[in-house]
């Protein structure tokens, strides 16, 4: 039983991880309607930044205000360069210019930093709790329980950022209706600019804890696939739904993957997960809390 | 200014609805093919076939696959890849496993085991589309490869799970050179882009149209949508079959599961949008544009390392690469949404009246 609950537990916590990812794309999904493929490469080069101004013996806050600064103007200008001439097509043709941003991405952060996989510390180490382990003998690690607590904060910075600022509500009205929020004297370019920005926020947060975790590299742009099921399951445009699906997805994953996998020969991780979100959206096919699908002709 | 096709009467259905109505298209599909199958083979060196036209064509046909699955029926998948290895898999298994089977036919077999694993990913386009249906091909993509690295059988229990392609001998003929390869690649790719071309003015073809444009209307009007999406997959998917046991079998040589991972798929969707959503000569232009970039990409680096005396390292150019890749298809979206094959169409109406536009 014990084994049970850490392996919930592990799988909980992970799940909090792929929330963190999925989180990039529902905002910018919610705000503009773009499927935004490139999350994953700008947490790559959030995490790749920073580790690099850290081993450059920046201090570290001066990094991240950095590195902030650079996923603000990449957003700025993704904006600018890429979105703003592709207002009016159709979803799938903003889809595809962001798996071209992607490449990009990947391609620059590359060539700037170099190619190299870097550690990253950030002074909490990834060992289990001694008083729970010792205790009821339940190994978690310290450092889940601190990327659960931060991204449990940057939700509820998010929430009150949405709820309560101006910039909040004009980005609500935005998702709500484009052309209504215009007629009300909300700037779209700008607004998307502040998303995107907002979503370089979000990207350089959850790059910092992947990266303590499995270390700053190039396999860093695979948590955008990681995060996929993630959303489908949730539902596109729900920041709820981005953290219930992670939590239901990074449990069930590590779950199926101890007591499913011995059978299957392992390595089920790769794609049980998408498997889940599939079966769900045989059920439902707006997930979660996605809203409902309603065609008209 | 090049052909005008004024004068050209069509007074009978069968001359109205064929292929390709107008003669001068018939006469340049002839000469393009004459190029293809007699001038290439006797001016291109050995580079050119294994490098350059062989990929070529075999991308062609998925990108071919894809369109008819995207372009005409309106439904994204990212799966190209996973049915390319189906193909693959199972015509070597077909070729390893049944005696004296020609080796078209273990294509065929190959194609018809992708079809039917389209078919079940398929199934859930009956209730989502749009990006969720993309997400649910990425599925697709990751239950197929894990389940080549770890069914032994698939791989004929080769310990690193790669195969080797079996000769391809067609009645005693034994296809061993680039070129030889390159003609037989010609003929599978030639044939299936024109059953394509011709299944697009078919009713099937009208149907696949008309769920893409808007599938609740297109049930209404009584087009069965199960029958018409699933078929959509099927074709598609088995096109993606033949071209993946032709890359495996003509290109490779030897294949690994992980010749088939996910940048395969992106490789094959960039073609499609860069070529032109919906359109089969589109599917060549792209495949053509997305292969020649690398090259050209290549010769430029060592052009400018060879005149400037720079070192350019590994690591930059393939670095360069992923920028510029990325950056042309941000740069054709936002040009021409509609891809190559609408900017061929705009010339050619263009050109009809050049050089007195009014």
């Amino acid at each position: 039983m014990t084994f049970f609950i850490e392996v919930l537990v592990g799988g909980l916590l992970a799940g909090v991880m792929y929330s963190l990812v999925a989180l990039g794309f529902v905002l910018i999904y919610k705000a503009s309607g773009v499927f935004n493929f490139a999350q994953g490469a700008m947490v790559f080069l959030a995490a790749l930044t920073f580790v690099s101004l850290l081993e450059m013996n920046w201090n570290f806050w001066l990094a991240l205000l950095v590195t902030l600064v650079v996923m603000v103007g990449v957003g700025v200008l993704t904006e600018r360069i890429v979105l703003r001439p592709l207002v009016n097509q159709p979803p799938i043709t903003l889809f595809m210019a962001t798996i071209g941003l992607t490449f990009v991405l990947e391609g620059l952060s590359q060539m700037v930093w170099g190619s190299q996989p870097h550690g990253l510390e950030l002074g909490i180490a990834d060992v289990p709790m001694e008083w729970l382990s010792q205790k009821w003998n339940i190994n978690i690690s310290k450092f889940d329980l601190f990327a659960a607590a931060v991204s449990g904060l940057l939700v509820a910075a998010l929430a009150l950022f949405f709820q309560k600022t101006r910039i909040g509500r004009a980005l609500r009205a935005v998702a709500d209706d484009h052309q209504a929020a215009l007629a009300v004297g909300i700037s779209l370019q700008h607004i998307w600019a502040i998303v995107w920005a907002v979503a370089g926020f979000v990207a350089l947060v959850a790059g910092m804890m992947w990266g303590v975790r499995n270390g700053v590299q190039y396999a860093l742009t695979f948590t955008a696939l990681k995060a996929l099921p993630v959303l489908i399951l949730g539902g596109f445009e729900s920041v709820p739904g981005a953290i219930i699906g992670g939590l239901i997805i990074g449990a069930s994953e590590k779950l199926a993957e101890v007591y499913l996998g011995p059978y299957v020969g392992g390595g089920i991780e790769s794609w049980f997960a998408y498997v889940i979100a599939l079966l769900f959206l045989l059920v439902r096919p707006q997930g979660l809390f996605g809203e409902k699908i309603i065609d008209r002709v | 200014m090049l052909y005008r096709e004024a004068g050209q009467f069509r007074s009978t259905y069968a001359e109205d609805m064929q292929i390709f109505p107008i003669r001068q298209d018939r006469i340049a599909l002839m000469l393009l093919l004459a190029v293809g199958f007699v001038v290439v083979p006797m001016v291109a060196t050995q580079y050119w076939f294994s490098a350059l036209l062989i990929p070529f064509l075999i991308f062609s046909l998925a990108t071919l696959g894809l369109n008819i699955l995207t372009g005409y029926a309106g439904q994204i998948s990212l799966g190209t890849a996973a049915f390319m290895a189906v193909g693959a898999f199972m015509a070597y298994n077909a070729q390893l496993r049944i005696p004296g089977i020609p080796i078209l036919a273990s294509f065929a077999i190959g194609g018809l085991c992708a079809a039917a694993v389209g078919i079940v990913f398929g199934l859930p386009s009956l209730r989502i589309k749009g990006f969720y249906l993309a997400v649910a091909t990425l599925a697709c993509q990751f239950l197929v490869l894990w389940t080549i690295n770890r069914v032994p059988w698939l791989t004929n229990h080769s310990a690193s799970g790669v195969i080797a392609a079996q000769k391809i001998e067609i009645l005693g003929y034994t296809f061993d050179t680039p070129a030889s390869k390159y003609l037989l690649t010609l003929s599978i790719v030639a044939l299936m882009a024109l059953a394509a071309k011709n299944l697009m003015r078919s009713e099937t073809g009208r149907a696949f149209m008309a769920v893409r444009d808007m599938d609740v209307a297109a049930e209404v009007i009584g087009i069965p949508m199960m029958k018409t999406k699933l078929l959509a997959f099927a074709i598609s998917s088995f096109y993606c079959g033949v071209a993946g046991a032709l890359y495996a079998y003509c290109y490779l040589g030897t294949v690994e599961p992980e010749a088939f991972v996910l940048d395969i798929s992106f490789r094959v969707l960039f073609m499609v949008i860069i070529g032109g959503v919906g359109s089969i000569l589109g599917s060549f232009l792209g495949a053509g544009f997305i292969t020649l970039v690398p090259i050209f990409l290549n010769l430029g680096t060592t052009f400018i390392s060879d005149r400037f005396d720079i070192e350019i390292s590994h690591a930059l150019v393939s670095n360069m690469e992923l920028i510029t890749f990325g950056g042309l298809i941000i740069f054709f979206l936002i040009v021409e949404p509609n891809g190559l094959a609408r900017l061929w169409q705009i010339a050619k109406e263009k050109l009809r009246l050049w050089p007195f536009p009014h």
